[in-house]
């Protein structure tokens, strides 16, 4: 994974410091809360419900063992014990002081890590896939990509001040593990005769008016990448639309204009961008590329002989998947145990996940946007001591892709925003569906919880999608079907009026028995939705 | 009645105007009726708050209760995490939100 | 440090776009507002002096697009960020090729030393002229 240079190191030390200058400003009233806020946005630090919220930067969701300790030590010091992983992939703390939080940005800076433009109207953390470089249907290893986005992206003079914030994500096979086409800008490496190049796609989200992003560019390389998303960025910075907060994102103005007139004034971008000279050598490319080899895998051992046990062979079935090295194995931790927070973790957790990232998997974590934590290069012959352990700190729901494994924002419990409570949505649901032989008959089901539009729960994409909502001062909730985050992108729809709390997680139970009554052979629960439509559904629902 | 709330700037916590001076418990805030704005101004101008603003509420026998539920919220703690709010000994505090 | 001393270069009051493309094309200086387009300004680039951005907002960030317009069409002449200008943008604007501000409140000279020195590294090219880091790693 990608290491700092003291480049790298000045730059995140130098921010520390110019925000430790900003909120001595700020306490001392030398700026005002207004002037202050975009700049503490964009340290990741929000005013929440309860607290100050940090949002701390995992970039490309990954991380290594003494990364994944700080953050433990964050939420033992300065938070109330635990973290909460988040749809981008990042961490978020929920009872941070200002005052403390310098000392915060400089304790991650010791380990390279930061809360640079995790918030505000900038552009945001780079998100992948969560099993880049383990993968055995990847091109390349998207990171690369994504790192020399990162660092184009870090403090760019010109784009900071957007009219909203600006997502990207990075893929680099085929099946989409990261809803690309629901990011502002997504990006996916294909080979074509030989050569690496990017797919470009522009102008996809979620929100208020979802939207999969059109195709912009179909074959992009590395050495025209940065100049290329420097002309979709300025087009945005020039046109976007600055009059209303909910028609800012890029979506709406390729959707006013049409690709074809976006795409047209990109292109005329570029040609001026391009001759600039901003795209780095093949040299930082290839200096990059390095730094994410895949790590040397030790020969396989012969299989440790351990009793037949139903549980751990429910866990690996359900949560591991191939490695593309013979012998190793991808693990998905589940942070949905039932009834509990989906997302969150103590900082004993962490510290066992890090351990094991340490002794398991050549010292290699990612985050997930499913808010689950991933072991990327465990040994197959390792796994039932890695399933030990985190069964014993309960990290080992054998949920991963089930009803259970809930993506579900904090809500009403924790956002300024929320309109309703997620999560204890989620816990009903989770509860009431419990028996893991039941949550193994429907199978693959994806079920996403927003407690308001913002859809940081990201609702639309769900196979099941639920949205809370505010009717006359009483929490409702809306339930949603059909949508997927996958390549084959969907939007869910909403199946007709809303449900108070109890209601929601009946509708719930009713609609997957629709499908178990009407389902056919292989069919998810998406599959039966798409063949059938909506029809059997609401009338199930609503008589 | 109308309550006037906001957050400490230092620290994040959740405040609320008593009436002259600020109370981390709902209990203790006051009313302002129409007040609210020009003390939320003078408040945040010596930095005793940001971002400050006005509720609805009404006075019940446990005090002052915010009308909406994100208040109430606000006032006590996560719904999900009683250990973690203003009353974590009382097992019927969360119906109080609700 | 008072706002004049700021400034470098004219003092001449900048025409507007509209008024610098029509009758005023004698004029040296002009000011453009947040959502106009600088390419407009392309062709006359060699008898302009002075070109005033406009920032009604700190939040609009249109301005630092059509400074580095400018810029890499090869203007030469005085970049004035005008308006609502604040200590913490000013790096940013700098690097996009402003050289002078015009801000409508007061600067504290000890910050702005403070904030425009603090770093030592970019990691982009931009219009400032320093060197990105990808050029510092390889040559």
């Amino acid at each position: 994974m990608y290491k700092y240079d003291q480049y790298d190191q000045s730059i995140v030390d130098a921010r520390v410091e110019e925000f430790r200058d900003q909120v001595k400003r700020r306490l001392a009233g030398q700026i005002t809360e207004d002037q202050f806020k975009p700049l503490r946005l964009m340290n990741g630090l929000y005013l929440q419900l309860h607290a100050y919220m940090l949002r701390v930067a995992v970039p490309y969701g990954t991380l290594d063992g003494a990364q994944m300790r700080m953050l433990g030590h964050i939420a033992r010091k300065y938070d109330r014990g635990y973290g909460h992983f988040t749809t981008r992939q990042n961490i978020q703390y929920n009872w941070i002081k200002l005052s403390e939080a310098p000392d915060i940005l400089a304790e991650l800076a010791t380990v390279e890590m930061h809360a640079i433009q995790t918030s505000g109207n900038c552009i945001r953390n780079i998100s992948s896939d969560q099993f880049a470089g383990a993968a055995a249907d990847e091109v390349a290893d998207p990171r690369v990509w994504a790192e020399l986005l990162r660092q184009w992206s870090t403090f760019h003079p010109e784009f900071s001040y957007l009219p909203r914030k600006f997502k990207i994500a990075v893929i680099a096979a085929d099946e989409d593990r990261a809803a690309m086409r629901l990011h502002d800008i997504g990006i996916q490496l294909i080979e074509r005769d030989g050569v690496l190049g990017g797919r470009i796609f522009v102008g996809g989200g979620m929100g208020r008016t979802p939207m999969i992003a059109p195709e912009i560019k179909d074959f992009v390389t590395a050495d025209d990448l940065l100049s290329y998303v420097e002309a979709c960025l300025r087009v945005y910075n020039r046109y976007g639309r600055r009059d209303n907060i909910y028609k800012a994102r890029i979506k709406i103005l390729i959707h006013e204009l049409g690709a074809d007139e976006y795409r047209r004034q990109v292109e005329e971008e570029f040609v001026a961008v391009k001759a600039l000279g901003l795209d780095p050598p093949k040299a930082e490319f290839d200096r990059i590329t390095k730094m994410f080899a895949p790590p040397a895998f030790a020969a396989v051992g012969p299989q440790a002989d351990t009793a037949p046990n139903p549980v751990f062979d429910a866990w690996r079935a359900q949560n591991t998947v191939a490695h593309k090295q013979p012998g190793y194995a991808i693990v998905t931790i589940s942070l949905k145990p039932t009834g509990g927070i989906p997302g969150d973790a103590t900082a004993d957790q962490i510290d066992v996940m890090a351990d094991l990232a340490e002794r398991f998997s050549s010292n290699e974590l990612r985050v997930t946007h499913a808010q689950n934590i991933v072991l990327p290069h465990v040994a197959v012959s390792d796994l039932h001591h890695v399933w030990s352990a985190l069964d014993a700190a309960g990290l080992a729901p054998a949920n991963v892709d089930l009803i259970s494994d809930i993506i579900a924002c904090p809500g009403l419990d924790y956002c300024s925003l929320a309109n309703a409570r997620s999560i204890p949505v989620a816990q009903k649901i989770a509860t009431r569906f419990a028996d893991p032989e039941r949550q193994r008959d429907l199978g693959e089901l994806k079920l996403k919880i927003s407690g308001c539009i913002n859809a940081c729960g990201h609702h639309h994409a769900g196979h099941i999608g639920i949205l809370g909502v505010d009717k006359k001062g009483t929490e409702n909730y809306q339930l949603l079907l059909g949508g997927s985050g996958a390549e084959d992108t969907s939007l869910a729809r909403i199946t007709g009026p809303g449900f108070s709390e109890d209601g929601i997680v009946d509708a719930v139970e009713t609609v997957t028995n629709v499908y178990l009554e009407k389902r056919e052979a292989g069919e998810r629960f998406l599959d039966t939705y798409r063949r059938l439509g909506m029809d059997p559904f609401k009338e199930a629902l609503y008589g | 009645m109308k309550l006037l709330t906001g957050n400490d700037l230092p620290t994040g916590d959740v405040i609320w105007w008593t009436g002259n001076g600020w109370s981390r418990h709902v209990e203790d805030a006051g009313d302002v009726a129409d007040q609210g704005e020009s003390i939320a101004r003078v408040e945040e101008g010596a930095r005793h708050v940001t971002g400050p603003y006005v509720i609805d509420a009404t006075m019940t026998a446990e005090g002052p209760r915010p009308a909406h539920i994100k208040d109430r919220v606000r006032a006590l703690g996560p719904t999900v995490r009683p250990d973690l709010t203003l009353k974590p000994a009382d097992p019927t505090a969360g119906s109080w939100v609700i | 440090m008072d706002k004049s001393a700021m400034s470098i270069g004219s003092d001449e009051p900048a025409v507007t776009l509209d008024a610098f493309l029509e009758d005023q094309t004698n004029a040296t200086a002009v000011r453009l507002e947040a959502g106009e387009d600088a390419r407009a300004l392309l062709p006359h680039l060699d008898r302009i002096a002075l070109v005033e951005i406009s920032f009604p907002s700190f939040r609009d960030g249109r301005g630092y697009s059509a400074a580095r317009i400018l810029r890499e069409a090869g203007y030469k002449g005085e970049l004035r960020a005008q308006g609502d200008v604040l200590v913490d943008q000013m790096l940013f604007m700098k690097r996009c090729g402003f050289d002078s501000f015009a801000p409508e409140a007061e600067i504290d000279a000890a910050t702005l030393e403070a904030a425009l020195t603090r770093y030592d590294h970019v990691y982009q090219k931009a219009a400032d002229g320093q060197v990105p880091v990808w050029k510092l790693r390889h040559g």
